[in-house]
Formats: structure tokens, C-alpha cells, sequence
């Protein structure tokens, strides 16, 4: 335990940090819902910004995952992921949003 | 690899690593580890694509209740705070985990981790079965259909991941910290912090999109 202490205490200050900075990014987002704080369109893309910038906190804080690694393939594995879910998830919104636009107007 | 020079110690796996205390563990750790990753990217895919269906299907309501009539704020924020302080327990008892070789306090943060899961899942159950009590179940429309698809799978895997917790409880009473429950306590803190991160997903894009 002691040769560790400085570790410990490094390890101890992430997770307090993302603690912190987790709450932040979430107290933000609901008081402005709760509150009315922005108009809706500028609400929505803060609750967007704020939402993916807290998903960066927790692969951060809470799984542990930098750019320093040294096993890049993890890395790669969780940006492979993204990349495939930018495809889908994008590809089948555009879609649907056009074809029921185009729907919509006949 | 000293203790000084906390910043540069080699990983082995994305996550907390075990360490050089823990020879045996952080060697079997690196392969079922990775392993785990592949599965939780798999799992993420899942759930991305649930989203896109929900984001596709969240105007068509079909004359039934909105977003608006179904949700409630203050529920959502009780909800969200016991995930989010959850993970951070769990992180706490990974710490302990990773540092010390006493049994005591891991398995009260393990507690306290359970405690908050089974809070959020108790109030989650409430605002379902109050939905439905409003007429608003998954037949309702193409909406809550989504609805019931995307959300309900989260609070399935949370209720998963809280009974393997329970499991892990009797697993470090019988055998002890041994390199194999170590590593399992390893996997489960990834799946717990991974739920965390979906659950941002679906309070965001589901609950305050939906409210705002």
C-alpha cells in the first residue's frame, strides 16, 4: 500500500474528477430544461454538445481510456465502433427524415 | 513502472488495470479484457441503433400522448444522480481493489454501488407502470413503441448487471480475492461505467430532447 500511495492518490483524484465534471455536465443541461434557459433550438444542440462531451468525461474518467495508451487496438476497437455507429445510426436517420419529408409533400 | 512516475505506467487494457500487485490477475486480465471490450462495443452498437429508430420514430405518436404529457423531469434527475454517483462508487471499489488486498471496504462499495442500481431501477419501474396506468404502453404508437425498446433494454441490462454484482458478493465470500474473481469484478465495473454512458445517451436524447 505505501509504494503505491502515490498512485493511489493519482487514481483516487480521476474518478473524483470525473465525478465532478460529470454532475456539471449533467446539472447543466437539466436546469435548462427545467428552467426554460435557452430557446428550444439553441436547447436542443446545448443538450447535444453537453451530452457527447459527458460521454468523453466517462470513457475518460470512469474507463479509463487516453491517447497515451499504449494498447492502441483498444482505442482503435472503440473508434472502429463510433465510426460504424456514424454510419448506421446517421444513414438511417437521413433517411427516414427524407423519405417521410418526401412522404409528406406528395 | 515506479510509483513516482504514476503517468507512464505501461496499460495493459483500456480501464482500470490492476497493476504490479497483482501479477497473476493483470496477466490473465489483458486477453479477457479485450475480449470484454468486443462485447461491450457489440452491446453499443445495439443500442445505437435503437436510438436511431427512436429518433426516427419520435414525432409519430398517432394522435396519442407526446414526450411532453409522459415525462417526468424530477424523476429523471433522481434516476440520473443514483447512476451517475453508482459509477462512481463502483470506481471506488475498483480503486480499493486495485490498491489493497482487504476485503472490507470493496464490498461496501460494492454495496453501496447495488443500493443506488436498485434505486434507479426501482424508480424507473415507477414511471413505467405510471405510463401505462396514462394508456401510454409500447401498442400505443410507433413512438412509444421505440420508447419501450430503447429504455426498458437499459434498465435490463442495469437489473443484469445488478444481480452479477450480487453474484461477485458471494463469489468474493467463497473464494476470496483470487485472480479470477478480480478480473470478473474488472469486467463487471466496465459493464457498470458502460451503462452509465448509455444512460447519458437516453436522458439526453430521449428525456430532455424530448422535454425541451
Amino acid at each position: 500500500m505505501k509504494r503505491n500511495d502515490a498512485q493511489y492518490h493519482y487514481d483516487l483524484r480521476i474518478y473524483q474528477w470525473g465525478l465532478g465534471l460529470a454532475l456539471l455536465l449533467t446539472a447543466i443541461p437539466f436546469a435548462l430544461v427545467a428552467f426554460h434557459g435557452a430557446p428550444p433550438s439553441v436547447l436542443l444542440w446545448m443538450i447535444g454538445v453537453l451530452g457527447l462531451i459527458q460521454v468523453i468525461v466517462h470513457f475518460r474518467f470512469f474507463l479509463h481510456i487516453d491517447l497515451s495508451s499504449q494498447k492502441r487496438e483498444d482505442l482503435h476497437l472503440i473508434l472502429f465502433t463510433v465510426l460504424l455507429l456514424v454510419i448506421m445510426a446517421g444513414g438511417t436517420i437521413w433517411i427516414m427524415h427524407n423519405l417521410a419529408e418526401r412522404m409528406m409533400a406528395s | 513502472m515506479s510509483a513516482g512516475n504514476v503517468n507512464t505506467e505501461a496499460l495493459k487494457h483500456p480501464g482500470i488495470n490492476l497493476g504490479e500487485a497483482h501479477g497473476e490477475a493483470h496477466t490473465q486480465a489483458e486477453g479477457v479484457v479485450f475480449g470484454f471490450w468486443v462485447f461491450l462495443m457489440s452491446d453499443f452498437i445495439l443500442f445505437g441503433l435503437l436510438f436511431a429508430t427512436y429518433a426516427t420514430m419520435v414525432d409519430h405518436t398517432a394522435g396519442g400522448p407526446g414526450p411532453k404529457a409522459l415525462f417526468d423531469l424530477k424523476s429523471i434527475s433522481i434516476e440520473t444522480f443514483a447512476l451517475l454517483l453508482s459509477s462512481f462508487t463502483f470506481g471506488m471499489a475498483s480503486l480499493n481493489l486495485k490498491h489493497g488486498e482487504r476485503r472490507k471496504p470493496i464490498i461496501l462499495w460494492l454495496l453501496a454501488t447495488l443500493m443506488l442500481g436498485l434505486i434507479f431501477l426501482g424508480l424507473e419501474l415507477h414511471d413505467f407502470s405510471s405510463m401505462i396506468d396514462k394508456g401510454a404502453g409500447p401498442w400505443r404508437s410507433g413512438f412509444l413503441s421505440a420508447f419501450f425498446g430503447l429504455v426498458p433494454l437499459h434498465g435490463l441490462h442495469v437489473a443484469t448487471a445488478s444481480l452479477w454484482l450480487i453474484v461477485m458478493l458471494v463469489q468474493m465470500g467463497v473464494f476470496g480475492l483470487t485472480p479470477r474473481v478480480k478480473t470478473r469484478l474488472l469486467r463487471l465495473g466496465l459493464f457498470w461505467h458502460f451503462l452509465d454512458i448509455i444512460w447519458v445517451g437516453i436522458f439526453s436524447i430521449v428525456y430532455l430532447a424530448g422535454l425541451s
